[in-house]
């Protein structure tokens, strides 16, 4: 047995580690989670609801007394980061639900973020304050300031420790770039800029300037008669500050280098798979669209999610996928159903773990799946409240897609489609994930020996 | 003899398109689906996961409450009931003027999140 960082062999099992938020059915609609996402060092983890909160929870130190126990995440932060708006001039409601978190690398003391709604990104400043200054000349302890008259001496204020205090605090408001629905943020490596994604435009920011911003994709068509296909994700390469790529409803991926030219409307790479015209059907556009799009920390791959399937792409291959991954492909003969109850639109989000070897990414039931890119062996696990004891091993599930069951399966009659795992998280380093389940974040780990 | 040739031939052929239908179907539930999706919605687009799609998709805000609409609507329609908002109220369709019935309610004070609250598990 070959131990490794995201090693995934047979012995790796999946153990529950906590469980975040109420167990109350009837959820409210700000409750459920939109996005999570670890930060650079896995130390810190940012979630997003629909009530536009975000919710930061900070691992803590191991303890020597307690090998057994991984760091567990306790909440650190939290503040309001995006509220409700209203367009006056098109009578719309800009939702408050953030979209997407994403963590700045760590330079000082602070931590920084960006959280985005459909139009407005955010940069956030979360930092500790544990020192308070007192003995002030001018101002007593209550901050009511003293007349000058009755002060004789001075003395010299003195920094006394306080509780911890952490604050969060919006440093740049990046507004008014984007006509339709922001869908993705990304950092650049050269940590001086960003990207944001709508459905039709791409723009780049320098985090200083808030005032104006680059678009460097446009894919709207002079006549929206014209429009056949909208842009569902995007993200910069780990590595090359100048190399971006955005995935689209249609299936296909681009490959863009801003060194090519100030608007980067033709590609440098274009990733299709064919598609043999035999099988296509009402359902093959639609199906096809791409919910998320991932380079992997190598920066050789990337990795994209559509309604039934997760494919990894080599970039040096255009034509087609290396690899395949089924989700779920038990939902081919409910495309019906799932098509009326609009389920077939659900943007499900897919990770790589740290060292790229195993893919994660969502189901319904709240199941979500892990393939494994070397072995070939793929699982199905279940966050729920039932397998929520203390490094209790989560056992493998199984959907049971016609005639006979066997008694752990799940026939796909049964399976509940309100419960989808949209949104997961990897740690860059460690087997430690994050699963959203509607209102409820999951934590897992793998089993300490 | 042609005849009869000509009989039996149609026959082995439906033989052979039935198998080639039902291994297609087989292979392609995806067929099935549509054919079901098809008969319950007749007049879907025939572009399928076309424009119509992305064009929701672009305006997936809500139209809001205008209030010289609803009064010039009111007007027009004097006695009779403004039609009600379907099951998608975020699609305005034909005559429906949104009406105060269709707002959501606004929301109420900021409360912080439960993920924050609550015992550490």
């Amino acid at each position: 047995m070959i131990p490794g960082i995201g090693a995934f062999t047979q012995d790796t099992l999946w153990c529950f580690s906590q469980v975040k938020g109420t167990m109350e059915t009837g959820t409210t609609e700000a409750d459920i989670i939109s996005t999570v996402e670890f930060n650079h060092t896995g130390e810190l983890l940012a979630t997003g609801d629909k009530g536009g909160r975000v919710v930061i929870f900070q691992r803590e130190q191991e303890s020597k007394n307690q090998v057994h126990r991984r760091g567990e995440y306790n909440v650190y932060s939290t503040f309001q980061s995006h509220e409700p708006e209203f367009d006056y001039l098109k009578s719309l409601e800009i939702e408050e639900k953030i979209n997407k978190i994403r963590w700045l690398p760590q330079q000082n003391a602070a931590y920084f973020l960006l959280s985005t709604n459909d139009k407005t990104v955010k940069l956030w400043k979360v930092s500790e304050r544990d020192k308070r200054p007192e003995g002030y000349n001018l101002k007593d302890e209550e901050g009511r300031l003293r007349d000058p008259a009755t002060i004789t001496t001075l003395r010299v204020p003195v920094l006394r420790p306080m509780d911890l205090m952490v604050e969060a605090t919006p440093r740049r408001v990046f507004a008014n770039a984007h006509t339709y629905h922001i869908n993705s943020i990304s950092v650049n490596s050269d940590y001086e800029t960003y990207m944001s994604a709508d459905d039709l435009r791409i723009n780049l920011w320098n985090f200083e300037i808030t005032n104006q911003s680059f678009n460097i994709v446009d894919i709207k068509p002079a006549n929206m008669e014209e429009l056949t296909e909208v842009i569902t994700a995007a993200e910069f390469h780990p590595h090359h500050c100048n190399t971006f790529v955005y995935s689209s409803s249609k299936g296909t991926i681009r490959l863009c280098d801003m060194r090519a030219s100030a608007l980067c409307d033709r590609h440098t790479k274009f990733f299709e798979e064919p598609e043999d015209p035999s099988n296509r059907s009402f359902f093959s556009e639609i199906i096809s669209s791409i919910s998320d799009v991932k380079f992997s920390h190598s920066g050789r791959y990337i990795m994209t999610r559509d309604y039934l399937t997760v494919k990894v792409w080599d970039l040096n291959m255009e034509n087609r996928p290396i690899e395949t991954y089924q989700v779920h492909d038990y939902l081919r003969s409910k495309l019906c159903s799932l098509y009326e109850n609009d389920c077939i639109f659900d943007k499900f989000e897919c990770v790589w773990n740290g060292s790229d070897s195993v893919i994660m990414t969502g189901s319904y039931n709240n199941f979500f799946r892990m393939f494994d890119r070397n072995t070939k062996r793929d699982v199905t696990l279940e966050a729920s409240r039932e397998n929520s004891k203390p490094r209790a091993i989560l056992k493998p599930r199984k959907v049971c897609v016609g005639g006979k069951r066997r008694k752990d399966e799940i026939s796909v009659d049964s399976l509940d489609f309100s419960k989808k795992i949209l949104h997961t998280a990897w740690h860059p380093s460690e087997n430690i994930i994050a699963v959203a389940a509607t209102n409820n974040l999951y934590i897992f780990q793998d089993k300490v020996n | 003899m042609s005849q009869k040739q000509e009989e039996e031939n149609p026959a082995e052929e439906t033989g052979e398109e039935k198998q080639d239908t039902q291994e297609k179907e087989g292979m392609l539930p995806e067929r099935a689906e549509e054919a079901k999706l098809k008969a319950k919605y007749p007049s879907l687009g025939q572009k399928p996961g076309g424009s119509d799609f992305l064009m929701k998709r672009l305006q997936k805000g809500q139209k809001y409450f205008d209030s010289g609409d609803y009064n010039m609507a009111k007007a027009k329609m004097k006695n009779k009931q403004l039609p009600s908002a379907g099951p998608d109220k975020n699609l305005v369709t034909g005559d429906h003027i949104p009406t105060p019935q269709d707002l959501p309610q606004r929301k109420s004070s900021l409360v912080t999140s439960k993920l924050a609250g609550g015992q550490v598990e």
